[in-house]
């Protein structure tokens, strides 16, 4: 086969998170079979944290420690007179500057989860599967504003059925307890159920019609309002247990028979005779199904990988594929990568600023601060797990093309801090390869610093599109 | 750092076509009247429980309808009465001050011409200006600003809109080029290395040109207008407490808002827009996380006033609009689900202020929207089209045709605006 480097860097950057010094070369010889073997190879599952309920429970008995500590604090003020103790406390506090601003164990515990995750994008050969699991992570996303878990549940939920039937992707993620508390179900209650009757309330709409407007069948696809209500009582009783009363597996689903709503109900036009958690099961299982869904499921997938506007036949072909397979995420995804539609060479999608961040440190071969790593991303409108609402973060470039004044901003520090040691040739080279236009090459070769050349070359179009 | 030190001549210099300054250099016949009208749209994304921001106390059905959630004119947080029906969030004392005085309007049991409950087609309904969600791809304000600058040769904002945070809101977005502005905290980057990235983006890429001439002009007034908190180093971090955080950011970008569309080249039209109004769970409309919104909000409408001068907060409006309401009674979990009527709040020297508009649909539960939510009775459309009518000065024709196309049975509001 001729080897073809422009293909090769095409294929890492639209389809992973951008080269590497000397990965062109490497698969420039049959860059889409590297895709393909990408696939095959196992999924980075276990970094070693902690599991989520772990973290949960730390980080809860982390702030009721804390509460605990301030009440007394305040009782004794009451008691010796706050004037004279609150100047003890700042005295203390000026004293051991090293003991108070150790980082607080919620930070530590987002830090190590972002850690995780930023290594394996960076250290990736290619990064498909870990674009997969960006892709599914913001499908299905949880918010660090609601729980601690949110890191955890990519790891648990998400990234071991990237590859796997979509079914199962949707069973771990609508009953981890991250999602459970995201999207409110943890406190919805059936009306009828024993809990529901003794306590006076009632469900809470929002899991179940998030689920079939965003996670499966899409909006506007013929479910009904009644349909949410019945839904949503199928799915009451998917609860966590509390880390205030299960010291030791708080944190880790339950199904509550008390605050189930009892009897069969109609989703869709189908009855659901009462089984527990079963119930709400054989409704996602269903959901799963549905034709609406493989549609739903391949136009995000078109839309994330080659265009804004997807092409009808890529999506066709997807969706199709997603029903014959039985929703097999791999047999999806290896339908994308040897379709034609999906080659195009003309690059219209503007990376999102964390696959931008990633590729970054890829090109220049950078480890990356983790805490700076996040802050960029806030700074460029996609904090970490930190979604503006459960559809997550946009895949229109609309919404990201405006913050290109803010990446040439974080290019210009990241240049500022490492370009000097950087041989901006090099750079230029390992990013591109035959992707960097004659413009690109005179800006960097003509640039009167290297960190302004390691800014020019981050920030060229070549590098921000995919 | 030298380069910092360049005035605003000298980057139009290196620019070298001074297309740069060549809308803020057009002669200010503006408004034949001598007005200079101020346009601010803040968008509250999630849904605004319009029934806990302004409660109708008056009616009969309201405290049976909330129960211990219901805002009443009694106890510890007695809410601010507006009149003899509705009473305002005591969170919200600037806007009261504002309301009393006659610079702010509430309008209630409003809402956009969208029925069912999805945010997102909500939201796209709401910014869109079209009837059903996905039917136009510009937002509303993007096209005022291109039909003013059409139909009456006016440039409302020296060529651009605003939209402040790192994103422009899609109410927005569109052909008419658009500035953005979000509070810098990295160093910053040397006007040489910004001139050799636009030259190489107008080699290569259009759309990353534009932008990024844009943002050199926005950049040109934070400089020249002395505006504050623009790339300054060692700015002061921002508080810890989430609450406090979010009314510091609010009272931030509103402040930030405030002092471009004051800066008498700057901008004249703007949007802003703050998430979080989903409040499915514990809603806490005086205490809780909807009080602290509300509260943030409060924030938001004061620092707008007290950062323009008194000529300019005369010509000024601002509207909060939000995609529906919610539930009219309370879920199951102390919160409120997707409903469909709200409020509209309504701040400005320009408005002729100190009342509630409203056609109040009332609270049996035969009067609610599908036996659920408060029933709308205004079409926001009416709202914005009064203003845009009265204050800006479009034509009707064009706000039918243009800005909010197949409305011509909305018809505007009128005596919104001071005469």
């Amino acid at each position: 086969m001729a080897r073809d480097p422009e293909k090769a860097a095409l294929a890492l950057h639209r389809f992973g998170f951008g080269p590497r010094a000397g990965t062109i070369a490497a698969i420039a010889g049959d860059p889409q079979g590297a895709l393909l073997s990408d696939l095959e190879r196992p999924i980075a599952v276990n970094s070693g944290l902690p599991s989520s309920d772990a973290e949960f429970r730390a980080v809860f008995a982390f702030r009721a420690a804390k509460r605990a500590e301030a009440r007394l604090m305040r009782t004794k003020a009451t008691a010796t007179g706050a004037h004279a103790m609150q100047g003890m406390m700042a005295a203390e506090a000026d004293a051991s500057p090293g003991a108070l601003r150790e980082t607080p164990l919620p930070q530590r515990v987002v830090l190590a989860e972002a850690g995780a995750r930023i290594a394996a994008a960076r250290d990736a050969d290619i990064g498909f599967v870990e674009r997969l699991v960006w892709f599914w992570s913001n499908h299905f996303c949880v918010s660090l504003n609601t729980s601690i878990m949110a890191g955890a549940y990519e790891r648990e939920a998400i990234r071991p059925h990237v590859l796997g039937r979509f079914v199962d992707l949707l069973l771990a993620a609508e009953s981890h307890p991250a999602m459970l508390i995201y999207l409110n179900d943890a406190q919805s209650i059936g009306p009828d159920s024993v809990a529901g009757i003794n306590r006076g309330k009632g469900i809470n709409e929002n899991f179940a019609r998030e689920i079939l407007e965003l996670h499966t069948l899409g909006v506007r696809t013929g479910y009904t309002q009644a349909d949410v209500i019945s839904f949503a009582k199928v799915m009451t009783g998917w609860s966590l247990r509390s880390p205030a009363t299960d010291p030791d597996i708080g944190g880790r689903f339950v199904f509550n028979p008390y605050t189930h709503e009892p009897g069969a109900e109609m989703v869709l036009g189908k009855r659901y005779p009462e089984q527990g958690v079963a119930q709400g099961r054989a409704v996602l299982s269903d959901l799963a199904q549905n034709p609406a869904t493989a549609r739903h499921i391949a136009t995000k997938l078109v839309v994330h990988f080659v265009a804004d506007d997807p092409p009808a036949p890529l999506v066709n072909k997807l969706a199709q594929r997603f029903r014959d397979s039985g929703g097999d995420l791999k047999e999806v995804a290896r339908t994308l990568i040897t379709a034609p539609e999906a080659w195009l060479p003309q690059r219209r999608k503007v990376k999102r600023p964390g696959e931008w961040i990633i590729a970054a440190l890829r090109a220049t071969d950078q480890p990356g601060d983790v805490r700076r790593v996040v802050g960029a991303g806030a700074l460029l409108g996609e904090p970490l797990w930190r979604p503006p609402a459960p559809k997550g973060f946009s895949d229109d470039n609309a919404a990201w093309l405006d913050g290109i004044g803010e990446r040439l901003e974080i290019a210009n520090a990241f240049a500022e801090r490492l370009g000097p040691q950087l041989d901006s040739g090099a750079v230029l080279e390992a990013a591109l390869g035959p992707l960097a236009s004659t413009e690109t090459q005179r800006a960097v070769r003509r640039a009167e610093s290297r960190s302004q050349a390691i800014t020019l070359a981050l920030m060229s179009p070549e590098f921000l599109r995919r | 750092m030298p380069a910092r030190l360049l005035g605003a001549s000298r980057r139009a210099l290196l620019l070298g076509s001074g297309a740069l300054f060549a809308a803020a250099q057009l002669p200010r016949v503006a408004w034949a009247d001598g007005r200079d009208p101020r346009f601010l749209v803040i968008v509250l994304r999630g849904a605004l429980d319009g029934l806990a921001a302004v409660a109708p106390v008056g009616d009969p059905d309201w405290q049976e309808l909330r129960g211990e959630n219901a805002l009443t004119l009694g106890g510890k947080a007695a809410a601010l009465p507006l009149d003899a029906m509705f009473a305002l969030n005591p969170a919200m004392p600037n806007f009261n001050r504002l309301y009393h005085s006659g610079r702010a309007l509430v309008v209630h049991a409003v809402a956009t011409p969208y029925r069912d409950r999805s945010h997102f087609d909500g939201q796209n309904v709401l910014q869109t200006g079209a009837t059903k969600p996905g039917a136009l791809d510009t937002g509303w304000l993007n096209r005022v600003a291109s039909s003013l600058v059409r139909e009456r040769g006016i440039d409302p904002n020296a060529k651009r809109s605003l939209a402040i945070g790192p994103v422009a809101p899609l109410i927005i977005r569109g052909p008419a080029p658009v500035l953005s502005w979000e509070a810098g905290r990295l160093p910053p980057v040397s006007d040489e290395t910004t001139m050799r990235l636009l030259d190489l983006y107008r080699h290569t890429d259009a759309a990353f040109a534009r932008i990024l001439e844009d943002r050199i002009g926005i950049e040109a007034i934070v400089r020249a207008g002395g505006i504050d908190g623009g790339y300054k180093v060692g700015r002061p971090a921002m508080p810890q407490n989430g609450a406090a955080r979010v009314r510091a950011y609010f009272a931030d970008a509103a402040g930030a808002a405030g002092r471009f569309l004051a800066t008498a080249d700057g901008p004249r039209i703007a949007a802003l827009g703050f998430d979080g109004w989903d409040t499915h769970v514990n809603e806490g409309p005086v205490t809780g996380r909807l009080g602290n919104l509300l509260g943030a909000l409060d924030g938001a409408f004061d620092a707008l006033a007290t950062n323009m001068d008194d000529a300019a907060w005369r010509q000024t409006i601002v509207i909060t609009v939000t995609e529906f309401g919610r539930t009219a009674r309370i879920n199951g979990s102390g919160g409120t689900d997707h409903g469909t009527a709200t409020v509209a709040l309504l701040a400005g020297g320009a408005l002729k202020g100190g009342r509630v508009v409203a056609d109040w649909p009332g609270l049996k539960d035969a009067n609610l929207y599908q036996d659920r939510d408060l029933q709308p009775t205004t079409d926001l459309r009416a709202v914005l089209k009064g203003l845009l009518r009265d204050h800006l000065g479009i034509a009707e024709r064009v706000l039918t045709s243009e800005i909010f196309p197949d409305s011509v049975a909305i018809k505007p509001i009128p005596g919104l605006v001071q005469a």
